[in-house]
């Protein structure tokens, strides 16, 4: 089976300065990859370029091919066929993601209906309705009715970012990318947002692309890793080994940071 | 008594609610006497029904003009054809404006500058000398043309308000989870970026409302604007203007009615704003 998501000699320049280099990867259908790497290492990037929604300014070359289609270079017409069908993301801050004047219920709508329509099974009225509330339960919301009526700027962190998922999930997509989807929430909230997403990452075999600086977080949640320094991969392999004897000095050093962090809170009386 | 305190909706749900319901009884009344006027009118406008510069009375309410006319029923045209003039203007201003503000917004580069710069010389020059360079260019001055130029004078500020506004959301997530859930731009327009930026446009468009009118005023005022029998409050200003030690009230009553157009129209904007931005409303 070949790769849902091949990245190969990736580079993403901003006028002379060069952001991301030579970064490859490759992931197929119900694999787990994590990209981790300090604030400004390239990570959301790469992300962004995998599905060629880099912003205006910045320039990618190489080759990324993405469901078979190679998005580098291709116009935005054709590649939007390709987003929300072969690729979802979710996004760091949930407030922003959401638009702020759309009943949220609505916001899930939209996605969903485009997938019908683009399967040739258009949803609409009660069908469409029925169906949002079916996805407000699959991310264990409570009271999918009366929330499905809400704003945005009434639900709580851990809320919204379910609601973000369930837009995600709308489009049913082969591989979901989750761009630090849990640094903007508290650590209990974290949990179950974590859990839900390997839940339903599992349910449904996508792929994942899992984008983090928390190493606890992706070593829970991946099964392979890719660690970035400066737009530059630096070591990958599969999580557990990868952590446990770390090859490279910045991955060293990067765990080590996360021990410290780990003993200090165990040290506390 | 407590009880009514605690039944008491909150202090600004109030305030907007009467903010509302003032601008919608003054715009109200003008429409109903300007819908009126289509139908009935006291006296025939250009009769000369009493004697020269009355003060009012239950014949004349308003009195009569240095011709003799009946000023009430000239006032009363006036409510209509400053609702047209307003209607018109704002809804031409904001559909050239609205198009190329999001125009600019999306083209981005070179494209977006030269709009963009256009814009800042169009507002440099005040709206009222660019009307009356569009209806100079026109062949007469009509109703009609006075309303185009108004319009197309206002565009220019709508126009760069919306691609300000348009470019604030576009750089936002729920733009981008959009683009990645396979949203096209013109879908994105419509669900995502008007509704957004319609809260702070609506309050321009009010405004522009009072603006229009008011320079339409201007230049009826001038002799560009409505010509007879068109009774527009600007030219009834214009024409009591060598009589206002004598008859004040000739231009006094215009000039209430014109204030209190734009005070309600501006109001009437303020409440609805209130009302339909989920995030300021006391739910």
């Amino acid at each position: 089976m070949s790769a849902l998501l091949d990245i190969a000699g990736l580079r993403i320049r901003a006028g002379d300065s060069t952001l991301v280099s030579g970064l490859s990867l490759s992931l197929r259908r119900g694999e787990r990859l994590g990209l981790i790497g300090e604030s400004g290492s390239g990570k959301s990037l790469t992300a962004l370029a995998a599905t060629g929604l880099l912003p205006a300014g910045l320039a990618a070359e190489g080759s990324v091919v993405l469901a078979g289609r190679q998005v580098i270079g291709t116009p935005d017409r054709r590649l939007d066929r390709l987003r929300g069908t072969a690729v979802a993301m979710i996004f760091q801050e949930p407030l922003t993601a959401l638009d702020p004047l759309m009943r949220v219920g609505r916001q899930v709508a939209e996605p969903l209906a485009r997938r019908a329509r683009r399967d040739g099974r258009p949803l609409s009225g009660a069908a469409l309705q029925a169906a949002v509330l079916g996805l407000l339960e699959d991310v264990a919301l409570p009271d999918p009715p009366r929330l499905a009526r809400a704003y945005p700027h009434e639900l709580s962190g851990g809320q919204r970012q379910r609601i973000a998922i369930a837009m995600a999930l709308a489009c049913k997509p082969d591989l979901l990318i989750a761009d630090e989807p849990t640094t903007a929430l508290d650590v209990t909230t974290q949990a179950e947002i974590l859990a839900l997403l390997d839940r339903l990452v599992r349910e449904r075999d996508m792929a994942l692309l899992f984008i983090s600086h928390d190493l606890p977080v992706v070593a829970n949640t991946v099964e392979r890793v890719v660690v970035l320094r400066h737009g530059e991969a630096v070591e990958a392999g599969p999580v557990g080994e990868t952590f446990a004897r770390p090859r490279h000095d910045y991955t060293k050093s990067l765990l080590a940071a996360a021990r410290r962090f780990d003993e200090a809170l165990e040290g506390r009386p | 008594m407590s009880t009514v305190a605690v039944t008491t909706p909150p202090r600004r749900a109030r305030r907007g609610s009467l903010t509302l319901w003032a601008g919608a009884a003054l715009v109200g009344l003008h429409v109903l006497v300007g819908l009126l006027t289509l139908v009935w009118l006291p006296y025939d406008p250009t009769a000369f029904t009493g004697g020269r510069l009355e003060g009012p009375s239950l014949l004349h309410w308003a009195g009569t003009d240095r011709l003799g006319r009946d000023l009430f029923t000239q006032l009363m045209i006036g409510s209509r054809i400053a609702l047209e003039v307003g209607t018109g203007a704002v809804a031409i201003g904001a559909a050239i404006g609205v198009t190329l503000g999001i125009l600019a917004a999306f083209a981005g580069s070179w494209l977006d500058d030269a709009l963009a710069a256009t814009l800042d010389i169009l507002i440099a020059f005040p709206t009222l000398l660019i009307a009356m360079l569009v209806v100079a260019a026109s062949d007469t001055a009509s109703l009609g043309s006075a309303i185009v130029a108004l319009g197309i004078a206002l565009s220019a500020i709508v126009a760069r308000l919306t691609r300000i506004l348009a470019r604030r959301v576009l750089v936002t997530d729920y733009i981008t989870a959009a683009r990645t859930s396979g949203s096209s731009w013109p879908k994105i327009v419509l669900i995502h970026v008007l509704p957004n930026i319609w809260p702070t446009l609506s309050v321009n468009f009010a405004l522009q409302f009072g603006l229009a009118v008011i320079a339409e005023a201007s230049l009826s005022y001038l002799g560009l604007g409505a010509p007879p029998p068109n009774a527009s409050w600007g030219r009834m200003l214009q024409e009591a203007q060598g009589t206002v030690y004598t008859a004040p009230l000739g231009a006094i009553a215009p000039g209430l009615a014109l204030v209190s157009l734009a005070i309600g129209v501006n109001l009437l904007a303020d409440g609805l704003r209130d009302r339909i931005d989920p995030t300021r409303s006391g739910r």
